[in-house]
């Protein structure tokens, strides 16, 4: 299985091509290696605005290690070297200009168990805000409600914001750390298998939540799970061994996909 | 075949026979420490809170026809079998030149316990037990039952107020003295108090044992010095060892390369927390006080030498020696609690924008609190119940002034003080009365004892308050 997946190998990038208006960030010949040890290798592509792009494949093909490089997560790994270009909004993010704390505060991340920190579900939300400059606090309040709203969360916990945030479920966590991440407006938000620790129902919640969501920012998507991308996700990239195999419109790739390394994958052939 | 199929189940059988003995040796362990722990509090609790328990006084005459009186504090078996021996302690040291006589019993004609017999504290000379004769002020006088109740109406009055007053005491054979009543604390007759007067009297005489300060050499009085000195160095102890210890372990836990050099310098860490403590007093005594100590005398206190003001064993050389003996303990208590922290929470932080410096104030020092407390309850614990360097570097047997005072400074950081567990030591094995000292020795015990364990509770709560308000007990 393995051997027809490399047979099908072919040196052309498999790129879909956005107009520069459109493409919110757009990767460049980017490689990535941890100690020495490849973990991408050469990633071309572009991922629209105010779309759901998808990343799939299988374990360790390095599409949580791209997740984390675009808002350089990696920096807090001395043992991790990278080449070439990411841009955001037509800007270098490893430029020295860049300042990384306003880059993490513009690509959102959003982690696969749910992470609140150990205050109340308000202190988690005004986190990222407290960060920033000061603000009054009526203003602080609003966008709090509003972060809130948007992750569709608020009906659930208006009466509790002094609560603990660990006593919520593990969806609602969920929801509370993207709408802690929502809360500082970024413009990309980055998720990292956000269903995989949750049960059907919190995961559809999330789904929805996803789609709703694209009408306000460009969202990334790492998911495990075929249906899901399917589902939510307007794009989609596919990788292999630190590889961009197939990147194209969602129904494309699952319908008619260019390449038959993909079919395999999409169709369940290999893992 | 048959043969071979027996051994193997009898051998199984055997087999489960440990399997079924295991918890209980475990239990077994377990019950022992509590024994051993229980008899430890119990033996400290009847002997130390026993001793302020007023005790009846005997009046014992001997087949010879000698008298005197006293308080029967043991029994010994004499050698081959010739009976058994008491012990008195009879007081009147003016008056005999002893405290204690060993009698007898098979000669003790009579043992009667009358009413009227009397015990006064007093400083000098110590315990009078006897009888009360008269109380004389000025031209008055007063006998029998009103003396003892002017008396008891005198002494609650300050000492200053009772300047000219004296007391006409006899002993039970007959000899007369004459003692002025400033210098008598307090009177007692412990054969005619009801269980409820002896029950106020007993709170009144812990409540001076921890409210006063030592007498006659430490064998007598309170010890509120000791106390005090030891709560305030634990103290100090912990405000030098805390920032010191948790900068420490951030560096090694978040800052420095994980590589062979920090495994080195934890593994270091972690067996000075073995290091004999006596070493740690050597060292304080040649750093802390003679290299340090010495020159600051001779920059700033010139004047004054060559009598030292720092460059002598002091509160803060104690404090600052004991912050280095528990400094490896916060280290790797702290150390453990960072590294308990999930990765995810510290990415959390991160990905909203959140410089280093930010998570670990915002996220991760609150987050490994507890450790922290933890950390500090080891050393607390440790620190309170160190003696041996202690004596190095600047505990004294009595300590005329108190480190913290109404004087400039206030706090007296260069002046030697006293500690408990010093003070127990001295107690037992300095003492010139060695019989008076044995049940100070387990009252004192006791209170180190209980010391540590307010300490450690206070963190404990401390700890359980943090974890309650972050809500990850709930």
């Amino acid at each position: 299985m393995l051997a027809s997946l490399h047979s099908a190998n072919t040196s052309q990038a498999p790129v879909a091509h956005f107009s520069s208006e459109h493409s919110c960030l757009s990767i460049d010949h980017f490689s990535l290696a941890y100690a020495g040890k490849e973990a991408l290798r050469e990633l071309t592509l572009s991922v629209p605005r105010h779309r759901v792009t998808a990343f799939i494949g299988p374990s360790g093909c390095g599409k949580s290690t791209l997740l984390r490089a675009i808002n350089r997560l990696h920096d807090l790994n001395e043992s991790v070297t990278h080449s070439g270009q990411i841009t955001l909004e037509g800007q270098d993010i490893h430029d020295p200009q860049m300042n990384v704390t306003e880059l993490r505060r513009r690509v959102g991340m959003v982690f696969q168990t749910p992470n609140p920190f150990p205050m109340s579900i308000y202190e988690n939300v005004a986190f990222g805000l407290r960060l920033q400059q000061r603000m009054p606090k009526r203003k602080r309040d609003d966008i709090i409600e509003w972060a809130l709203t948007s992750a569709a969360l608020w009906d659930e916990v208006k009466d509790r914001l002094h609560r603990s945030a660990w006593q919520l479920s593990g969806g609602q966590q969920q929801r509370l750390v993207i709408a802690r991440t929502l809360a500082v407006q970024p413009d990309v938000l980055l998720l990292d298998e956000p269903a995989s620790a949750l049960d059907p129902i919190s995961t559809l919640k999330i789904e929805e939540l996803i789609r709703n969501l694209k009408s306000e920012l460009t969202l990334i998507l790492v998911t495990h799970n075929m249906q899901q991308a399917a589902r939510v996700s307007d794009y989609t990239a596919f990788l292999h061994q630190g590889e961009l195999v197939e990147y194209g419109p969602t129904d494309q790739v699952f319908t008619n996909p260019r390449l038959q390394r993909t079919e395999n994958y999409i169709t369940g052939r290999i893992t | 075949m048959m043969n071979s199929a027996t051994h193997t189940a009898s051998r199984r059988r055997r087999f489960s026979r440990v399997n079924d003995v295991w918890p209980w040796l475990c239990a077994a362990s377990v019950a022992l420490s509590l024994l051993m722990l229980g008899a430890l509090l119990a033996l400290l609790l009847v002997r130390g809170l026993g001793h302020f328990w007023p005790a009846t006084l005997e009046e014992v005459t001997l087949d010879s026809g000698e008298t005197f009186a006293g308080q029967a504090v043991r029994e010994v078996a004499l050698p081959q079998r010739a009976g058994d021996e008491r012990l008195y302690f009879t007081g009147n040291q003016d008056i005999e030149g002893v405290r204690w006589r060993w009698v007898v019993i098979d000669e003790i004609a009579e043992r009667a316990q009358p009413d009227d017999l009397i015990r006064l504290d007093r400083s000098p000379w110590g315990d009078f037990i006897g009888r009360l004769v008269a109380i004389e002020q000025h031209d008055q006088r007063w006998e029998g039952d009103a003396a003892w109740q002017r008396l008891n109406a005198l002494l609650a009055l300050p000492a200053s107020q009772r300047q000219d007053s004296q007391l006409l005491l006899t002993t039970v054979d007959g000899q007369i003295l004459r003692q002025p009543l400033a210098s008598v604390a307090s009177a007692q007759a412990p054969n005619a108090m009801s269980v409820w007067q002896k029950t106020l009297a007993w709170g009144d005489a812990v409540w001076r044992f921890l409210s006063e300060g030592p007498r006659a050499a430490n064998t007598d009085g309170g010890v509120w010095p000791a106390i005090f000195g030891t709560v305030l160095m634990v103290i100090l102890m912990s405000v030098m060892v805390t920032p010191f210890g948790v900068l420490a372990a951030i560096y090694l836990n978040e800052i420095a390369h994980q590589g062979r050099l920090t495994r080195l310098v934890r593994i270091g860490v972690r067996n000075l927390a073995g290091v004999p403590s006596i070493v740690y007093g050597v060292f304080g005594l040649g750093v802390f006080v003679y290299g340090i100590g010495g020159s600051l005398d001779e920059w700033f206190f010139s004047d004054t030498l060559p009598s030292p003001t720092f460059g002598t064993g002091g509160l803060l050389w104690a404090s600052l020696t004991l912050a280095l003996l528990t400094l490896p303990v916060v280290i790797v208590a702290t150390e453990e609690g960072l590294a308990r922290i999930p990765e995810a929470q510290r990415e959390g932080a991160v990905a909203l924008g959140a410089t280093r410096l930010e998570m670990l104030t915002r996220i991760v020092l609150p987050m490994a609190a507890p450790a922290m407390l933890t950390g500090i309850i080891l050393a607390v614990a440790r620190a309170a119940g160190e003696v041996a360097p202690l004596m190095l570097v600047g505990v004294a047997k009595l300590a005329p002034q108190m480190p913290i005072d109404g004087e400039f400074p206030y706090l007296h950081l260069e002046r030697k003080f006293m500690h408990l567990g010093y003070h127990l030591f001295d107690t037992a094995f300095h003492g010139e009365d060695v019989q008076a000292a044995i049940p100070l020795v387990y009252a004192t015990a006791l209170l180190l004892v209980l010391i540590v364990l307010v300490l450690n509770l206070t963190a404990i709560f401390l700890r359980h308050y943090l974890r309650r308000q972050r809500g990850n007990e709930c």
